[in-house]
């Protein structure tokens, strides 16, 4: 086939990309050639609208191992253990197949981490849905859930925490995000980069089909009518064989043979030979003939376009095949020799003794088109001026209850309970609760992990949003104890072609980087997903930060079950009253506008460091940061986890009431402390000008404030356990 | 006391049977499912997971696998065989256990703690335990415990039926019933009591950091009524 223009423009490219690429290479390419080009070039593999912003981004630190660049991000958590982490979007397939679509997102993802040696010990997800109401959020939640479900509970890794919301910017274009963490001995860490020429290229896992084929590029496109069509773009998961490749690879990693290795991801064979070629500075030969292929007369386009699922490819050393396919053929996996590194800085593609490509590195990888996409700057929102006879008909009680079973507020259990929480034996801390703990196998250590967004947030005033995501998340692993050390994000946003959006990815990357400077918090992995867009309607511009910390002890950690009657409850941090962009604004006041909550960094940090130096002294029982919906919804969630009551004090020189209980001001905890060690801990608090409010004592089982309030345990808990569950089984 | 635990390619409950194992004392050996001979062992227990993916059906490629017919002949001898969650689903694929375990009957994958009666104390598993009703946990999707009337009666009149799920206080109904299970069935024996499947992971709550410790008292009871 001859290949013109309009072939390039199906291919997803740009018509002046396809003139770049045929000066570049002095002719036209052939069918094969503009595959790999097409796959190189589009917006998932080659960064080229946000390249040039996440540069910026806050990246070293003392325990970072590896920044961004490699499969995953490597933290050292002492000893000689690392952690391995990222997290990956699979947004677009999931919209078109959901069980799949989110089953080879975890399948994907816990790739990318087992392919630097880690053996994966917890997966979480960030997974956001159309609005309730719409005709598709049932199914597709469902899909989601089992697909997330079916891939991590058969390979056996535990899902610990999550994150799950609703939103109508998501009816068009839903967001699965998926994310893991491994541990490894940081002294046997695998990379990408090959190195030395005339190695053997191993291509093991499954065979090659015809699934997936232009994924990425479908990944890089917005949706229209015809999504439908798109089905077969999606790719088939098997956690079966994905658990065979994980045990093999890391038998074989048990000793010298591997240089290097790298998952066959998006974009297949392509970018997997490309990247560690090009990483190598060496040229890679292949021969397609050898590639194990499930189906019959595939041709060499197909073959490097595929994106069938659990393959690798591996750069071994001269002589280790034998003993290296002595271990794939115990797991029953394919091993095909398939080719060799060259000094030609060149992918020179053969097959049945022809040459079918020929390209020069450098133009897929370093040329590769690189945009300074013109973007918008945003404004912040003025302020929304409240008055009273907005609260006059409002019942503070009423207002709990209702956003209590807000649907991004409730009960998740129904989701988590798909997911096999608890299997390796040593998750400490379930999801539900501020972050998940698993602990490091064998030690007194242990690791927290949440996953968190802000997408109300981030479209009202995108660099607040940035920062408030980066924030919360270090609130989150504070919260059960742990030393927040490092962060994985996940962009989500629309479409990077018109100024608003890519706007909003500006000053989002802003936002995160200025938090994660100040927070010591740095990003060692990530990715983008652009095009997160339907018939020309966006998504809510959703940054999503995985966190990762560290417990030294795990005995140590905490969590936010109430402990005893009789303690109190203190308010860490100063509550302002700011109501604008809250959930309460929104759902109860139907005020959509203003500006979300400001961002006070130095107050964050230093709230979070002494509520950390009060758990490292033993001073607080449960701990719990506040979020969305302010203090009586995390108050409320505090008592349904552990079945007892909170007698909220009648609060002095309260500001509006409604402002102090619903506002979403940040940097927030609330701290249930023993009686005894009142003193002491309002010592630390003001010897460190931390801001603190007394909120009340704990009870047995009531929720009490003064006249207003007055609710079992037991009804609040079916409020906010309630919604989810009667929506998905009606 | 001499345990081996048999890997099938894609168990995933393997490593923590193993740390439990030896946490309470046995000596425990891991065996490979295309291996033919069983090490010396007072107990052989089959994992959790989703042995060769559970493909056709959960546990039936493994209740034919080259490894099984020495459980088996294991097993005929009167020798201690115990399958958790998957290892119960390959005992009754491979006719040692009745009946069958279905997909839950919401459909769903369940993770989540429970409390189940033990309702049979004249075996090695449950001999001398001192709680009548253990906390565990269960993962799983085929749960659902089911048999035939005759089969049922049988196992009945035998006092097969080794735990049930109920509630926290030993109530066995519809509501204490996660999966659908048959008269609330999570365990059964064979005819001799010398085999054991089960859905609940004892081998899951073995320190009070995790979701609980009544699996300490499975373990240490077990090895106790075998020393």
């Amino acid at each position: 086939m001859e290949v013109n223009e309009k072939i390039a423009v199906d291919h997803g490219l740009k018509k002046d990309e396809f003139k770049k690429i045929c000066s570049l290479l002095k002719r036209i390419p052939n069918i094969t050639e503009l595959g790999i080009f097409s796959a190189m070039w589009n917006e998932h593999c080659s960064y080229k609208s946000s390249r040039k912003h996440l540069k910026n981004l806050h990246t070293k630190g003392k325990k970072v191992i590896q920044g961004p660049g490699e499969n995953a991000g490597v933290i050292d958590i002492g000893d000689d253990d690392a952690i391995v982490f990222k997290i990956e979007s699979h947004n677009h397939p999931s919209f078109i197949e959901p069980y799949q679509g989110a089953a080879t997102g975890v399948g994907g993802i816990m790739r990318d981490v087992f392919t630097m040696g880690a053996r994966p010990i917890a997966n979480l997800n960030s997974i956001h849905f159309g609005s309730p109401q719409h005709k598709k959020t049932k199914n597709l939640l469902r899909g989601v859930v089992k697909g997330i479900g079916g891939y991590g509970n058969c390979i056996g890794v535990p899902t610990i925490a999550g994150q799950t919301s609703f939103d109508e910017s998501y009816n068009g274009n839903i967001l699965v995000n998926a994310m893991t963490l491994g541990l490894v001995n940081k002294k046997k860490i695998f990379y990408s980069k090959a190195a030395g020429v005339n190695k053997p290229v191993i291509y093991v896992g499954s065979k090659t089909g015809r699934d997936g084929i232009h994924g990425a590029s479908m990944a890089s496109a917005i949706f229209d009518d015809k999504i439908e069509e798109k089905k077969p773009t999606v790719q088939v998961g098997d956690p079966f064989t994905e658990k065979l490749l994980l045990e093999a690879c890391l038998e074989l990693m048990a000793d010298n043979s591997i240089i290097a290795i790298q998952d066959m991801g998006a974009a297949g064979l392509t970018s997997s030979s490309v990247e560690m070629a090009s990483k190598g500075k060496l040229g890679i030969e292949l021969d397609l003939s050898k590639v194990p292929c499930r189906e019959e007369k595939m041709t060499p386009y197909e073959i490097m376009l595929s994106e069938s699922q659990e393959r690798m490819l591996i750069v071994l050393e001269n002589g280790k095949e034998n003993s290296a396919k002595k271990i794939f053929d115990k797991w029953n996996l394919d091993f095909a020799v398939i080719g060799r590194t060259t000094n030609t800085k060149k992918i020179e593609i053969n097959f049945n003794n022809k040459k079918v490509a020929d390209l020069p590195l450098d133009l897929l990888s370093e040329n590769a088109p690189m945009y300074d996409r013109k973007w918008k700057k945003n404004k912040l929102p003025q302020k929304i001026k409240f008055k009273k006879q907005n609260f006059k008909s409002l019942k503070l009680s009423d207002c709990l209850k209702k956003l209590l079973k807000h649907p991004n507020i409730c009960d998740k259990q129904w989701i988590w309970e798909q997911y096999d929480h608890t299997v390796m034996g040593d998750t400490i801390q379930k999801p539900g609760g501020d972050a998940g703990v698993v602990r490091v196998h064998g030690t007194e250590k242990a690791i927290a992990a949440s996953v968190d967004s802000s997408a109300q947030y981030s479209y009202a005033h995108p660099l607040s949003g940035g920062k408030q995501v980066v924030c919360e998340s270090w609130r989150n692993l504070i919260s059960v104890g742990a030393e927040p050390v490092a962060i994985t994000n996940c962009l989500n946003f629309g479409n990077p072609e018109k100024e608003e959006n890519m706007g909003e990815f500006v000053e989002c990357v802003q936002g995160i980087t200025e938090a994660s400077k100040y927070l010591d918090y740095p990003v060692v992995s990530g990715n983008v997903s652009f095009y997160n867009e339907t018939k020309d309607k966006g998504i809510k511009p959703t940054p999503s930060i995985g966190g990762v910390g560290l417990i030294k002890n795990y005995k140590k950690m905490i969590n936010m079950n109430l402990k005893k009657q009789g303690n109190l409850i203190l308010v860490i941090g100063k509550t302002e009253g700011h109501l604008d962009q809250s959930t309460f604004a929104r759902e109860i006041l139907s005020e959509k506008k203003g500006p979300p909550p400001e961002i006070n960094l130095f107050n964050e940090k230093n709230n979070g460091l002494t509520v950390s130096k009060l758990i490292k002294d033993n001073l607080i029982e449960s701990c719990h940061d506040v979020s969305l919906g302010g203090v009586l919804v995390a108050a409320s969630k505090m008592c349904i986890k552990s079945n007892k009551g909170i007698k909220i004090n009648n609060l002095k020189n309260l500001i509006n009431k409604f402002e102090y209980f619903f506002s979403e001001d940040q940097g927030r905890y609330l701290i249930e402390i023993k009686k005894d060690n009142l003193s002491k801990v309002k010592k630390i608090l003001m010897d460190n000008s931390v801001h603190f409010d007394d909120l009340g004592v704990v009870n047995d089982d009531k929720f009490l404030f003064s006249d207003e309030i007055n609710l079992s345990i037991d009804d609040l808990s079916m409020v906010y356990k309630g919604w989810l569950k009667k929506y998905m089984v009606n | 006391m001499k345990s081996s635990v048999i890997i099938f390619p894609g168990s995933n409950c393997d490593r923590d049977m193993d740390v439990a194992l030896k946490k309470f004392g046995f000596n425990n050996k891991m065996v490979w499912h295309n291996d033919t001979a069983l090490p010396k062992s007072d107990l052989i227990v089959l994992p959790g997971g989703f042995s060769y993916g559970d493909y056709l059906r959960c546990g039936s490629i493994a209740g034919k696998s080259k490894i099984i017919n020495s459980v088996i002949d294991y097993a005929k001898s009167g020798g201690l065989v115990l399958g958790i969650c998957n290892g119960f689903q390959i005992l009754t694929e491979t006719g040692l256990l009745p009946g069958v375990l279905q997909q839950n009957k919401y459909l769903e994958f369940i993770c989540k703690n429970v409390h189940v009666k033990i309702n049979d104390t004249k075996n090695k598993y449950f001999k001398n335990i001192k709680k009548e009703i253990l906390e565990l946990h269960i993962a799983h999707n085929e749960g659902n415990y089911f048999c035939s009337n005759d089969e049922l009666k049988l196992i009945e009149d035998n006092n097969q039926i080794a735990v049930t799920y109920c509630d926290k206080d030993g109530t066995c109904n519809n509501n204490s019933n996660p999966n659908g299970a048959l008269k609330n069935i999570a365990g059964i024996f064979n005819q001799n009591k010398n085999i054991l499947g089960m859905m609940p992971h004892p081998e899951r709550m073995i320190d009070k950091y995790l979701s609980g410790e009544d699996g300490s008292i499975f373990f240490e009871n077990l090895i106790g009524n075998l020393n």
